[in-house]
């Protein structure tokens, strides 16, 4: 039996988790916890496993060795339920990953519909209301080729709402974008930390991360190198790889 | 327009064999043009239904290659394989020679014609080309739309169905309108196990009217009916092709 998840435990837990493709080691023993409402960024150098790890959270890439639990659920267990797991877990790409035969509103209407079965007329109201909320009110019918990278990434966020998640993972979600369009995307995922959404981003806007993060890591090698309210992280970060890193970055 | 003057000049010259009392060319022509005609349809209808079998068994030839079972992506690999590199015409044969001629459904005989079991003969190369182009349509989408359709808790099966697959049908269309191309020009097979096609019918106007110059014009004059049929469907093609690279 799965024991009883309570909002005093992490919603998620990462301990010692492992993972390398082939000989190459991405993942060498990172612990992380993710309280409910928490918003956790995660920073570093590219090639530091910061994206795997994300997308070991909702079982797309399996672990090697450790544990994760997510709302008490092993993902690191033969027998889990991936769906299951999945429906708790958002994730929003770096690439958007919008269905391009499909408008705005059919994107976000097609996993409440067919992985949820859920009523026709619930869903669509549902997902007009989340164009509202991520700002794109009148883009409905348009297709993902019509937008802009910045809406794009902003219908995959309400594309990810829709299934009502627990947590939301974001990966890199504004490396793709023109940097005039890249305010638009933060300031929709400010309004979802500040309305207590879980979220667990990896990103490289240092600005952001200062300003919306509960908790900064960051991550070198596989391995977590140093982590900290963001005030104290950036302003006293005591290991000297953090320190170069922050100097070549900001 | 090459082939047109290539028909003409050829008319003329057996003309100039022709001696003056026998009837000119273009009026024995036209004088068979129907029962080309009818043929020439037997063509199409067998090209429409080699086309539609085989692409109906080849969707699901294509989604067995792409199988995450290994015994089920193996045997629709050599079966693809198998059908892919034999040529159309040892097809044909096998078909014609192997299925009987009638079959015997609950009470009711169902009588096999050649032109059907030529037909099958036919669908079976169809089917293996159909398969090989889902399976390129299906890897040729990028990865991140497994992965997202993954993330949102589809299956597999409602990921091929809701994500893959529609968006391969765009990619697909052009290659299966030239592989039907080639399936019509490869119908006149059928003469060679006897089945009232175009190329049967022509050969036998042309025994039954026992005039040497007329061999040239009349097989030109069939070769046009193919040309005038298929050029249109290679021109559309390109077309699409052309469209599908801009958006």
């Amino acid at each position: 039996m799965i024991p009883a998840w309570t909002a005093e435990q992490p919603l998620i837990r990462m301990r010692d988790v492992h993972k390398r493709f082939g000989a190459t080691v991405v993942i060498s023993g990172i612990s992380i916890d993710v309280m409910k409402g928490e918003v956790i960024c995660i920073i570093g150098p590219s090639g530091a496993g910061k994206s795997t790890l994300l997308r070991c959270i909702n079982a797309l890439v399996p672990i090697d060795s450790g544990s994760i639990l997510v709302a008490g659920q092993e993902v690191n267990d033969p027998k889990l339920d991936k769906l299951a797991l999945r429906r708790k877990v958002g994730m929003v790409f770096q690439q958007y990953n919008l269905f391009p035969h499909r408008t705005a509103l059919a994107n976000i209407m097609m996993a409440p519909l067919h992985v949820l079965k859920r009523d026709r007329g619930e869903v669509e109201a549902e997902a007009r209301a989340l164009m509202r909320k991520v700002r794109l009110e009148g883009k409905e019918n348009s297709y993902p080729g019509e937008l802009s990278g910045g809406q794009q990434q902003r219908v995959a966020i309400a594309r990810s709402l829709a299934m009502q998640p627990a947590a939301m993972l974001f990966d890199e979600v504004t490396a793709a974008l023109d940097p005039e369009t890249v305010k638009e995307v933060l300031v929709t995922i400010r309004e979802l930390a500040e309305e207590g959404m879980t979220c667990v981003i990896v990103t490289h806007e240092m600005g952001f991360a200062r300003e919306v993060a509960d908790q900064v890591y960051f991550t070198d090698r596989g391995v977590v190198v140093e982590h900290g309210p963001p005030a104290e992280f950036f302003t006293n970060c005591k290991d000297e790889r953090t320190r170069r890193f922050l100097s070549q970055i900001l | 327009m090459l082939l047109l003057a290539v028909l003409v000049l050829s008319v003329y010259v057996g003309e100039a064999q022709a001696g003056p009392d026998t009837p000119s060319i273009l009026a024995t022509m036209l004088k068979w043009t129907p029962l080309l005609a009818q043929g020439f349809a037997l063509n199409i209808a067998m090209s429409f239904l080699a086309m539609a079998i085989g692409t109906v068994l080849g969707l699901a030839l294509g989604l067995g290659l792409i199988a995450l079972v290994r015994p089920v992506r193996a045997t629709s690999w050599v079966i693809t394989q198998f059908f892919r590199n034999a040529p159309w015409l040892v097809l044909l044969f096998y078909c014609v020679l192997l299925m009987p001629f009638e079959v015997r459904v609950g009470g009711t005989i169902i009588p096999l014609p050649g032109w059907a079991k030529s037909t099958a003969g036919l669908a079976l190369p169809v089917m293996a080309n159909v398969a090989e182009l889902v399976r390129g349509a299906v890897q040729s989408i990028p990865a991140g739309q497994w992965e997202a359709a993954e993330a949102l808790a589809l299956t597999r099966l409602q990921t091929l169905r809701l994500v893959i697959l529609p968006q391969c049908v765009k990619r697909m269309t052009p290659p299966w309108m030239n592989l039907y191309a080639i399936v019509v020009v490869g119908t006149p097979l059928a003469s060679i196990v006897g089945v009232n096609e175009a190329m049967t019918l022509t050969g036998d106007v042309l025994s039954s009217e026992g005039r040497t110059e007329l061999l040239v014009p009349m097989y030109l004059y069939l070769l046009t009916w193919f040309f005038v049929y298929c050029y249109p469907i290679a021109r559309a093609t390109v077309a699409l092709e052309r469209r599908f690279q801009v958006s």
